[in-house]
């Protein structure tokens, strides 16, 4: 409401009908009333009731958050929608393949940093390095800017609730 | 199709003959439609059936109009049937319409066959992507054994929760092919669960609210008409136990009777000024079936500063999306209303209606402003007097009034009384010229024994009177009356008020001779230019059994007040000046809003 309202960045997942068009009803949604998307991974986790979740990383005032869940949860092909960040402790991870390019010394020193960092060697060519590293995007971020890649392919977020609960549709 | 086909015989069915089942099972009595190549299956299969009456339309757009008014005067589905490509395309501005003034429409689109999609065929268009922004859902059938059940879906969805459009597109080899038939009952929407029951705590947490209120108000929009009769009845007895005020926005008229003392008159833009000042003042606000849309709400951090407020609504993304609500209540207006007035009985011994006298007693201050004042005085006739008259003279009869969009539309709003809820029908939020007069075909043919006013500006009737000759090949004898003021009015408002009077493209240079437009037509034309002239060509044009145009020649440079200059709270209402001198002028935040 409020235009100094601070911004917060939530993680949302939504649960939809795998069905074609769903994907650009949840993407119209954000773009046709200018909210962000920071992240968005999408995927079948329901073969047999052919459903799939969205996970969707946004940020914006409390007000604005409200409403993206409401028209979320309006949309007709949606079962539930989830607000992580607000809804008790989640666990969040990304994956990202990262490619180091250079002289001996620099793959030696990225390897390294690879090490602590618990990114994983996927490709090792003399010349270029290919990690695959997994955490939270601010892992992500640090081990981005520590090994500076002449390129990255980030998955996006994927996230789900600690404890017992789980996120299944209501039936059918 | 008999309605005793056995299993083998609906196993026969083309899909074309699925569709016409599916509609006649929905009870659909009428389709206004526009053919073309990609729909001539079902027009065929029309064609062959008389459970259900095609109206040829002379626009797409005006088939969407029609049937939103067909919807909004009966509370029943509109179904609209049309073509691929331009076709589909031509529905967008009327889809936009129905989804923004919560209208339930099925559109039926024809596609090219679904082995051509995507191949830029002849009159293709992405149709489910074209509509979807502007659709409550949508659906491309690619399969014939989805078919009845998307169609059926269709309905369902369109009718229930917050009602709206919904597209259905059909490829052409969708509708020739074999498909397998299933009724009603094969809906299945896994995650389409619209809330209808309030929360009751919620609901006890508002009597109380109420029953404390020294200056409550009741705000009430087009979701208690959308909910039925039942709950604008519900509405009336909630509001006359508690002795409050009431004030209904533009798609709310008629949810509550306009000749009751209590009600205040239309809010927001042009509302009233004690309907206005009574929400800048309330202590409590009670807002049921409206949505603070901006034309209502006026510059939000001015807007209803003291109040507590209750909003109920169906549909909780319209709950705390402009205004932040302290008691929000998600659910059908019927119930909630229901449940609001079992609460208030069962606490009838709480309630003190003399904690009431001193608002009313404010209240009737503002009221003798007498803010919808005018005066008729040369003999030019102001538009004002012309929709008076048409009230007085139609007041005994069933009617129902459309409008088109503008100055007229306003004039309409507040002079108009109407007791009656569906009996107003206006575009609300878009705002689209154009329809009055396809939603007062569709009226007219829900109720064909009614009187059915369509009231419009020159150049708002400009925009769909084609449909002239629908009106003339069902004999529907709706009567139009435009008040022409040879001006885009509403604009030229804007333009002297808002920037210095300088007229860009506001003049209707070149218009028709509306009485010859309706006679070449075969309709009545009339005209009435001078004051005496008004009464006797309203009987004239109540009396005639054909559609009739009349040209009503108002004074061109009237304004309509009063008015909320944008950006603007409730209580910088300005009130017609005695003499229309110049304007201040207006703040550069309140410039960009539209
Ligand atoms: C389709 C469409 N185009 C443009 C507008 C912007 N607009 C709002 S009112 C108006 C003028 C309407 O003129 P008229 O129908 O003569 O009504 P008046 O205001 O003169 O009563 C215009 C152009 C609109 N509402 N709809
Ligand atoms: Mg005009």
């Amino acid at each position: 409401m409020k235009a100094n309202e601070e911004e917060q960045r939530h993680t949302i997942v939504v649960l939809v009908d795998n069905e074609p068009g769903v994907l650009a009803r949840v993407i119209g949604l954000f773009s046709g009333r200018g909210y962000n998307i920071d992240s968005l991974t999408v995927a079948e986790v329901d073969k047999e009731r052919g459903l799939s979740r969205i996970n969707i990383v946004t940020s914006g005032t409390r007000v604005v958050i409200e409403q993206i869940k409401a028209l979320l949860a309006k949309l007709v092909p949606v079962h539930k929608v989830q607000d992580l960040t607000v809804e008790g402790p989640a666990v969040e991870r990304e994956l990202a393949l990262v490619k180091v390019v250079g002289d001996r010394e620099r793959l030696i020193q990225a390897l390294r940093i690879a090490d602590f960092m618990h990114a994983r060697l996927v490709d090792s060519r003399p010349d270029s390095l290919i990690f695959e590293v997994t955490g939270t995007s601010d892992e992500l971020d640090a081990f981005i800017a520590l090994v500076e890649p002449v390129e990255v392919s980030r998955a996006g977020v994927v996230a789900i609730a600690r404890g017992p609960k789980a996120l299944v549709p209501d039936r059918g | 199709m008999p309605a005793t086909a056995s299993a083998t015989e609906t196993s026969q069915l083309t899909g074309a003959q699925v569709i016409v089942k599916a509609l006649q099972d929905q009870g659909v009595e009428l389709i206004f439609g526009y053919p073309g190549g990609a729909v001539l299956p079902l027009y065929d299969v029309l064609f062959q059936q008389d459970k259900i009456r095609h109206i040829l339309v002379r626009h797409e757009q005006a088939a969407v109009h029609a049937a939103e008014g067909y919807a909004r005067s009966t509370g029943k589905v509109g179904v609209v049937l049309v073509t691929s490509g331009p076709g589909a395309t031509n529905t967008v501005t009327g889809l936009t319409d129905a989804l923004m003034d919560s209208t339930p429409i099925v559109c039926l689109t024809g596609q090219v066959p679904t082995h051509m999609i995507g191949n830029d065929a002849f009159q293709e268009a992405d149709t489910v992507g074209i509509t979807r922004p502007c659709t409550k859902h949508n659906y491309l059938v690619k399969r014939p054994e989805d078919l009845a059940r998307i169609i059926h879906e269709a309905f369902h969805v369109a009718r229930s929760g917050r009602p709206g459009p919904v597209v259905v597109d059909l490829p052409k080899n969708i509708q020739t092919g074999k498909a397998p038939y299933v009724g009603p009952e094969a809906v299945r929407l896994r995650g389409y669960r619209p809330r209808r029951e309030p929360d009751l705590a919620r609901v006890e947490e508002a009597i109380e609210l109420l029953l404390r209120a020294q200056r409550p108000i009741f705000y009430v929009g087009g979701g208690v008409i959308n909910a039925g009769p039942t709950a604008c009845t519900l509405l009336t007895e909630l509001v006359r136990a508690t002795g409050a005020p009431i004030t209904l926005t533009l798609m709310g008229l008629g949810a509550y009777p306009a000749s009751d003392p209590q009600f205040l008159g239309m809010l927001g833009m042009h509302g009233t000024y004690e309907a206005n000042m009574a929400m800048y003042e309330c202590d409590l606000m009670l807002a049921i079936g409206a949505r603070f849309d901006d034309r209502v709400t006026g510059r939000l951090d001015g807007f209803s500063p003291r109040s507590k407020k209750v909003h109920v609504d169906i549909d909780p993304s319209s709950i705390n999306k402009n205004v932040v609500v302290d008691v929000p209540i998600v659910g059908d207006a019927e119930l909630a209303l229901l449940a609001m007035l079992d609460c208030f009985r069962r606490r009838a011994n709480e309630h003190d209606p003399e904690r009431l006298t001193g608002w009313w007693r404010q209240i009737e201050k503002w009221r003798a402003v007498d803010s919808l004042r005018f005066r008729q005085e040369s003999r030019a006739i102001k538009p004002q007097t012309a929709i008076k008259r048409l009230w007085e003279k139609t007041r005994d009869r069933d009617v129902y009034v459309t409008t088109d969009v503008g100055q007229h539309q306003m004039w309409a709003a507040q002079h108009f009384k109407f007791d009656k809820p569906m009996r107003w029908l206006t575009s609300g939020g878009l705002g689209t010229m154009g329809f009055g007069f396809p939603a007062a075909i569709g009226v007219q043919l829900a109720h064909p024994e009614a009187t059915v006013l369509c009231i419009s500006g020159d150049a708002s009737f400009v925009m769909n009177m084609q449909e002239l000759s629908t009106a003339i090949q069902y004999r529907l004898p709706v009567k139009t009356f435009i008040l022409n003021n040879e001006y885009m009015g509403m604009v030229r408002q804007w333009q002297d008020f808002f920037h210095g009077s300088r007229r860009a493209e506001s003049y209707m240079a070149a218009l028709p001779d509306f009485v010859k437009l309706a006679e070449a037509f075969g309709a009545v034309g009339l005209r009435a230019s001078r004051i005496e002239e008004l009464d006797p060509v309203i009987d004239a044009a109540l009396a005639a059994d054909k559609p009739v145009i009349v040209d009503v020649v108002v004074e061109k440079m009237e304004n309509v007040y009063p008015m909320i200059p944008g950006g603007c709270a409730h209580n910088e209402i300005k009130l017609s000046p005695e003499d229309d001198g110049p304007h201040e002028p207006i703040s550069e935040e309140g410039m960009v809003l539209v």
